[in-house]
């Protein structure tokens, strides 16, 4: 073999050749591809949206678009779900012929990534909030509405299946390892545009949701202080993640994968003998899983999957369900603002869209520019952490009638 | 599951909200009932202590702010960190106590 055919078996075995030579064919979705992962990492790195997340989708993105390199084949996860192939969930296969990114993907379509972000997030959080003040559950629940509308709205569109309208709705559920769980679940081709719509709308959340606290709610009603909440002991805390999960998982057993993670994060965190795992589940596993989790999600972007009208579709109809979602949680807030006979300020009902804590944050910010002496933040905690059991329990409902 | 209606979206989309709003509910009450439980446990661990048996608690000598412990943090630093946050807080060092003070490595 002489050079000039050794530069030519090396061009013509490259991606650029690829493009080229398919790109009426197909190639042209992945160069596509490859430039909205440099958006997205653009948006991240610049405008800091979500940039824990939306770094590690927007390369996964990028690496699985790359012709050639077979990071990620998204026809071995076709032929995973197919009933019938001889491949139908079969791992062996997947180990056996596929590339590094399907081997993360594993993962997600075991649902271990998004358990293991709610054990972090379980131990970075403090029920105290919502142990002292438990009507904010009510709020947690109201803030769901948007899941259901949601839902609703995409199967009326005729657009998607009965599985497709349940997962998309959850990205109302404003709660990212959510979100992840139910879609791999019922929706799996839909992942890539469900996560970065769910984490997009997140970080939007500033811009999002203002606007609506303004519409729904009155100066007077914002301008609400509310009263100390009654401090909670120790104990209360390490029982609650007990209670609640041996009560939800036993209401939804669906939900215990979830919900276990979470509150044994918690606990961890609670019981004070444990704090090196604490720790461990907050920092190091939590990254971990974050890079691992980030990047297969990205993977899934795959360019003839996502350059579709339903992911237009989806993007149109997640900012609606997050809309309702923060309009669900207003209402419910004004309802007990009107119930405690004005001892509840109803902008903490924004903060039920889980979205830990930035929506609590922009509840307290909102309540400050109406009296600058207000602060919200821990009453706002209390609904926040409320909608993540929420969204739980809604991602529970769902899969329990349509995951079959 | 075979694909339903738009009309059984509709109820299962209600069916949802509803099972969301009784499961907090019910969750709720357990955590009320709970938190009850605790407050009361807490009352009746108080101990009540009749006027003229209760110990006089030792007054402490006007200027000193009690028992301060120090980790990795020796005295003058001490010193200097509660005169500092003394004088951004506006309040006489005598009227703060200090519990502890901790060097927080980097």
């Amino acid at each position: 073999m002489n050079i000039g055919e050794i530069l030519l078996k090396l061009w013509n075995d490259s991606g650029f050749a690829y493009i080229f030579a398919h790109f009426a064919n197909g190639g042209w979705q992945n160069f596509v591809m490859i430039i909205i992962g440099c958006v997205l990492l653009y948006l991240a790195i610049v405008k800091k949206f979500e940039p824990l997340l939306l770094c590690g989708i927007a390369f996964g993105c990028i690496l699985t678009n790359l012709p050639g390199a077979g990071l990620y084949n998204q026809e071995l996860w076709n032929n995973f779900m197919t009933e019938g192939h001889e491949a139908y969930h079969s791992y062996g296969t997947i180990l056996k012929e596929g590339g590094l990114l399907d081997f993360f993907y594993i993962g997600v379509k075991t649902s271990i990534y998004p358990c293991l972000i709610f054990m972090g997030v379980g131990a970075m959080t403090d029920f105290g909030p919502l142990l002292s003040n438990p009507k904010n559950l009510l709020l947690g629940a109201a803030a769901q509405l948007g899941v259901f509308v949601a839902f609703f709205a995409a199967k009326a569109s005729g657009v998607f299946t009965t599985l497709e309208a349940a997962a998309i709705g959850i990205i109302g559920g404003a709660d990212g390892p959510t979100a992840i769980f139910l879609t791999s679940q019922l929706a799996p081709h839909l992942l890539g545009a469900i996560a970065v719509a769910a984490y997009s709308y997140m970080a939007l959340i500033p811009m999002i949701q203002p606007p609506f606290m303004k519409l729904l709610t009155t100066p007077e009603q914002r301008k609400i202080k509310m009263e100390q909440t009654r401090t909670v002991s120790k104990t209360e805390k390490i029982v609650f993640p007990i209670v609640v999960t041996l009560f939800v998982a036993l209401l939804l057993p669906d939900t215990a994968p979830l919900i276990g993670c979470l509150m044994l994060g918690n606990l961890l965190n609670e019981t004070g003998v444990t704090e090196r795992l604490s720790n461990t589940a907050q920092n190091a596993l939590m990254n971990i899983v974050t890079i691992l989790l980030s990047t297969s999600v990205g993977a899934t972007m795959v360019g003839s999957n996502f350059l579709t009208g339903q992911t237009l579709l989806i993007i149109v109809l997640g900012v609606v369900a997050f809309i309702l979602s923060t309009c669900g949680g207003l209402l419910g807030g004004i309802m007990l603002c009107k119930i405690t006979k004005g001892r509840v300020n109803p902008l903490i009902g924004s903060a039920g869209v889980s979205a830990v804590p930035m929506a609590a944050r922009v509840a307290n910010k909102e309540g400050q520019k109406a009296n600058p002496s207000n602060f919200l933040l821990m009453h706002a905690m209390g609904p926040n952490v409320a909608g993540v059991i929420g969204s739980a329990i809604a991602a529970g409902f769902l899969l329990s009638v349509f995951g079959g | 599951m075979p694909d339903i209606t738009i009309g059984q979206a509709g109820v299962y989309a209600l069916l949802g909200y509803a099972v969301v709003f009784a499961g907090l509910i019910a969750l709720m009450l357990v955590t009320i009932l709970f938190g009850k439980l605790f407050t009361m446990k807490k009352e009746e661990k108080a101990p009540v202590l009749p006027a003229e048996t209760a110990v006089p608690v030792p007054a402490v000598a006007p200027g000193t702010a009690g028992k301060l412990k120090l980790y990795n943090v020796d005295p003058k630093t001490a010193a200097m960190i509660m005169a500092i946050v003394a004088d951004k807080m506006g309040k006489p060092i005598n009227e703060l106590r200090f519990l502890s003070i901790k060097e927080v490595a980097e």
